[in-house]
């Protein structure tokens, strides 16, 4: 790194590098962007799925959870609940909490409506549909 | 110091160290809750704890690059900063902000904080790293424009040197990428697709030319080797760091519902990843083995030799073990991913801020550097430290491993909490080099409080 190599020509491989590389990535997110329709399961975003995912986040969901393998990794994986557990196990599930059996992992109550509830099962269907390329590698998440 | 503004750096490094203090211990609290799994059930949920130890790790790093980018901008454009006043005031704002948002993690539920703070306006809570309230998120762009203004300003008036310039497109880059946290549209996939634009292209992109130029500056410091030779070498870092990082957000988009094309442009970018770690190892030792000049710091010196190492460490070796497509279908969303995240955390950005406050505390506090005595004991915390979260790291892996292998790997895989249950003995053992973590930590605020025969300021 002497001699011939000097710092200008190590500046302008930088930025030309960067600005190509930025580009690069631009182009492939506008050919994601175009794909997506066909793996994202647009066709099903319902205003239920909508006020869903608000609930998903408004409770912090992530803070424990996983969701496609993102968030926290002090409880299960969620994005694939729907297909393991089925919609009345969650929403039963996530009324019964906390069980406050000594020593294990508390969830919260975190008081939902019957609306709310719902609303989250649609979101969790939802996420269960997307096409991740059939990660995880099982149902267990 | 040279310049009277530089000593705005001095409250951004101490609230940096408070926060940090704050965060290993709400860092204990959870690491307790994956084995005693109702400690402080309901007071403090693990989500709450959560939400506060990793805010807390950012902002405790954004004060941290803020104090060193107020400290250097005056010395390497050789002027005063624009405007001290105008820092000062930020700094009240930030800090009273980022205390009143941990607050209400802690004392609001989160739902009603959300609903308190105008999250229905505009709806951006609830997501991994940038759960902060909608008017927290405005007060951290604004805290950045001024920021960046006053920088800005200093830079237009005094001599621009790579260091500097390097430094100012980091933190622009910064801003800029933060601004992905206001778009959260309905859509998951989209949602976690441009996510990443401000976690991935924060951490594995514009932050390293925070990191490339904080070392850059210390090491011209403590080793007097020519400005010209250390430019170069930062200049080819940051290179190889944007060119496999930019496309290394692939490595993110391999299970989200993204085309299946990521697995292969992820896979190979990211590969590449350790390379400018390395680069950052082999640049660090080479400088400091030329050095020019014996500097009374030997402690900033060997945080500055630190940070190369555990950031290859953590962000390369360990990133390269979890990135590749076909590895990663098994570790996604693991105790893998967490040891990476703390060592990467640890050893890029908590330690090159501990570096360049290493570098200029002393020098803030009037003199070249700390006594003998304080420098060991200021040693000892980093030896502390390094080797606790090297072995958080080992057992988190340790833990990870197994946890693949029952969830994900075996022939009759089990629950997560089934599996969780199989990994109590590597959660304890985490948990205690946790403890000596917090010792190392107690040690190193404590070298600030130590006397004896300080080296004076140099003329």
């Amino acid at each position: 790194m002497s001699g011939t190599f000097t710092k200008s020509m190590a500046r302008n491989i930088f930025f030309g590098g960067t600005v190509f590389f930025a580009l690069l990535f631009l182009a492939l997110t506008f050919d994601s962007l175009q794909t997506l329709p066909k793996r994202d399961n647009r066709a099903n975003l319902t205003p239920a799925v909508a006020a869903g995912k608000k609930v998903w986040e408004v409770n912090n969901c992530i803070g424990c959870h996983t969701l496609l393998g993102e968030g926290a990794y002090f409880a299960p994986e969620l994005g694939n609940v729907y297909k393991r557990r089925g919609p009345e196990f969650i929403k039963a599930w996530i009324q019964a909490q906390p069980t406050g059996a000594p020593g294990r992992r508390q969830m919260p109550n975190f008081h939902l409506t019957e609306q709310q509830l719902n609303d989250l099962v649609e979101f969790l269907k939802y996420m269960s549909e997307i096409n991740t390329a059939n990660w995880p590698p099982n149902i267990e998440g | 110091m040279q310049y009277s503004s530089q000593a705005v750096a001095k409250p951004y490094f101490i609230a940096a160290i408070g926060l940090f203090t704050g965060q290993v211990l709400f860092g204990l609290i959870m690491g307790l809750q994956y084995i005693i799994g109702d400690f402080l059930f309901p007071a403090i949920p693990f989500n709450v704890a959560r939400m506060v130890h990793t805010n807390l790790l950012i902002v405790w790093l954004l004060f941290g690059f803020m104090g060193a980018a107020y400290y250097m901008i005056p010395e390497e454009t050789e002027t005063e900063l624009y405007s001290p006043k105008l820092a000062l005031l930020m700094f009240w704002i930030f800090l009273v902000a980022g205390a009143a948002t941990i607050l209400g993690y802690l004392l609001v539920p989160y739902a009603t904080l959300a609903q308190m703070t105008g999250n229905d306006l505009l709806e951006t809570m609830g997501r991994e790293f940038l759960e902060q309230p909608l008017l927290t998120k405005i007060g951290i762009v604004v805290v950045a424009l001024a920021f960046l203004f006053n920088l800005t300003m200093t830079m237009l008036k005094g001599r621009k040197t790579s260091i500097a310039i390097v430094l100012m497109l980091g933190l622009w880059g910064l801003a800029v990428f933060f601004l992905f946290s206001f778009y959260n549209p309905h859509n998951p996939v989209l949602d976690k697709y441009f996510w990443w634009w401000v976690v991935h292209l924060w951490v594995e992109g514009v932050w390293e030319l925070i990191l490339g130029s904080l070392l850059a500056f210390v090491l011209i410091k403590v080793t007097g080797v020519d400005r010209e030779v250390i430019e170069k070498w930062l200049y080819v870092i940051i290179t190889l760091t944007l060119v496999t990082g930019i496309i290394g957000t692939g490595h993110h988009y391999f299970w989200i519902g993204t085309p299946e094309y990521w697995q292969w442009w992820g896979s190979v970018f990211s590969a590449l990843e350790p390379i400018p770690f390395f680069a950052m190892t082999v640049f660090a030792f080479n400088m400091v083995n030329r050095r020019r000049r014996e500097h009374p710091n030997k402690a900033a010196t060997l945080w500055a030799l630190g940070t190369g190492v555990m950031s290859f460490l953590g962000a390369g070796v360990w990133g390269f073990l979890h990135t590749l497509a076909p590895v990663n279908y098994y570790t996604h969303g693991t105790q893998i991913t967490a040891a990476h995240g703390h060592m990467a955390f640890y050893g890029a950005y908590a330690m090159v801020v501990l570096c360049i406050i290493s570098y200029a505390m002393p020098i803030l506090r009037g003199r070249a550097a700390n006594s003998e005595k304080a420098q060991v004991l200021e040693m000892w915390a980093f030896w502390l430290m390094t080797v606790a979260m090297v072995f958080i790291t080992l057992f988190l892996t340790a833990a990870g491993i197994l946890q693949v292998w029952l969830q994900r790997y075996s022939a009759t895989p089990i629950p997560f909490m089934a599996a969780q249950d199989q990994l109590t003995i590597f959660y304890w053992l985490r948990e205690g080099s946790g403890v000596m973590f917090l010792i190392g930590l107690l040690v190193y605020i404590a070298s600030f409080f130590v006397g004896g025969e300080a080296r004076k300021a140099a003329a």
